[in-house]
């Protein structure tokens, strides 16, 4: 809002045009319907975030009007995946190429994915949630909140059990850490009450789940976290 | 004109796509023809003298003709002139940058547009100048107020447009055309081959002359007709980037 304060004076070769009243706002008001709840879904190489993003697919395909941006390091594996796996129609799938920079991509140059949204939302229609998967990157690797809402740090148990006390952004400040492939524990000598521990430490009142898509394919307490969002965003009709 | 504007829409760290692009260097560096600094050098030279000549001369041209239209004085709230017509101070029209209506009519650049497509035989390249002219106008609408130009110009017309709406001239869209065709090859070969920056920073200083040469002979013909404007061409950089596109494993997108 900005009231025109009229200091200056008018000239006869000016465009002609009109002042806002002051005091009353002059945009339009926000439409309905808000646009897609974007999430972020970060973690390391091999943490298991493509193999989520399908569980998701998979568990809430059928209910929400979703898509989904890969960002590969190099090819497009991820989307590829996605694609064979039939968990989501082909259309509703884009990879972006991110030139050796996976973080970057989400971050600092976020062009190519807001790219992307947009064009899977000009395809499609209005969308109910865009999952945004960033390439494996390492500890450091978060989401810029120009390209998303939320965001989801994927760490796995068979990386260590000491990956939640080392930290970093993607550990501490994720909306959601999820704590995948628990079902390795112990194959690798992991003790889970020890990633709880200091994931709480590290994380304060945020939440952590612990995941193994072995046994729960539809990747349960990560689906409904995102219901809960979206029901949270769109209130009552649908 | 302000320099530190300049440095701005010069800048590499500016967000516009730029950094998933090798220029065409990742298709020269897998077909052996550029494996160190030395053969950096060359391939940077080639490609200032042919398609860095086209893209300083388009931008150079789509400042020109967007220079001619300029914005109602009491709207130009992103290029205040140099020395005020009038002893009354313009209260600025704050505005959000990133919902901004276009504020000013442009003439029809299309011609620009086409002549770059009928420039760049490679549909690959082609594909990637529009994408990361789209990512270009995208920042620049965060910056400035950008007129309407389409979704996708090729990069060097948005350049040009956003050079002007920022209160440059087409020297300076040259000037920034030709320093960003070599810098972002460059920054591509320092990932690609392991490069030492510092050489490569050395190899862009003794560079920065031949950008500075390659801009002004832009913006001298900046006025011209569209088919009169650079026609440079590097058949090796469309066969390489078609090659490239065909590629299942690449780390860059150009």
């Amino acid at each position: 809002m900005h009231p025109d304060q009229h200091t200056h004076a008018h000239e006869a070769d000016e465009v002609p045009h009109t002042h806002p009243e002051p005091g009353v706002d002059p945009h339009l008001p926000l439409p309905d319907a808000p646009r897609a709840l974007r999430i972020g879904i970060g973690g390391p190489v091999g943490s298991g975030k493509t193999a989520l993003v399908a569980a998701l697919c998979r568990a809430l395909g059928d209910e929400l009007r979703l898509a989904v941006v890969t960002n590969d390091i190099y090819t497009t594996e991820d989307a590829d995946f996605l694609k064979r796996n039939g968990v989501l129609p082909v259309e509703r799938i884009r990879a972006v190429e991110t030139g050796c920079c996976p973080h970057t991509a989400i971050r600092d140059d976020i062009s190519a994915n807001l790219d992307a949204v947009e064009d899977l939302e000009d395809a499609l229609g209005p969308l109910d949630l865009v999952l945004v998967e960033s390439g494996g990157d390492n500890l450091t690797a978060t989401f810029s909140k120009g390209l998303i809402d939320q965001q989801i740090f994927v760490v796995d148990v068979a990386g260590g059990d000491k990956v939640p006390r080392k930290g970093g952004p993607g550990v501490t400040t994720a909306d959601l850490l999820v704590i995948n492939k628990t079902d390795l524990a112990p194959l690798v000598s992991a003790d889970l009450s020890v990633m709880d521990r200091d994931a709480k430490a590290r994380r304060g009142e945020l939440p952590t789940v612990f995941l193994s898509l072995v046994e729960d394919r539809a990747a349960t307490p990560v689906a409904d976290w995102i219901r809960s969002l979206v029901a949270a965003r769109v209130p009552a009709a649908r | 004109m302000s320099l530190a504007t300049l440095l701005l829409l010069a800048d590499g760290r500016l967000p516009s796509g730029g950094h998933a692009h090798s220029g065409g260097l990742e298709a020269q560096v897998s077909a052996g023809r550029v494996g160190d600094l030395d053969g950096l050098a060359g391939f940077l030279r080639g490609k200032l003298a042919t398609s860095g000549l086209v893209a300083a001369a388009f931008a150079a041209a789509a400042c020109h003709r967007t220079l001619g239209t300029s914005p109602p004085a009491h709207l130009a709230r992103a290029t205040p002139p140099a020395h005020p017509p009038r002893a009354t101070p313009q209260p600025a029209h704050p505005a959000r940058g990133d919902q901004t209506p276009p504020l000013y009519f442009v003439p029809d650049i299309s011609d620009l547009d086409q002549g770059l497509d009928a420039r760049t035989p490679s549909p690959a390249l082609r594909k990637a100048s529009r994408a990361q002219g789209r990512a270009l106008l995208r920042a620049g609408r965060a910056m400035w107020a950008i007129p309407e130009i389409g979704r996708e110009p090729h990069q060097p017309v948005a350049l040009g447009v956003l050079a002007r709406a920022a209160g440059l001239g087409p020297l300076e869209a040259a000037v920034a055309a030709a320093h960003g065709t070599v810098t972002g090859s460059a920054s591509a070969g320092v990932r690609l081959l392991g490069l030492d920056p510092y050489a490569v920073h050395g190899l862009l200083a003794r560079l920065a002359p031949d950008c500075d040469r390659v801009a002004a002979s832009a913006a001298a013909r900046a006025g011209d007709p569209v088919d009169e404007l650079p026609a440079a061409g590097a058949p090796l950089l469309d066969i390489g980037a078609e090659l490239h596109a065909t590629w299942e494993v690449r780390l860059f997108a150009s």
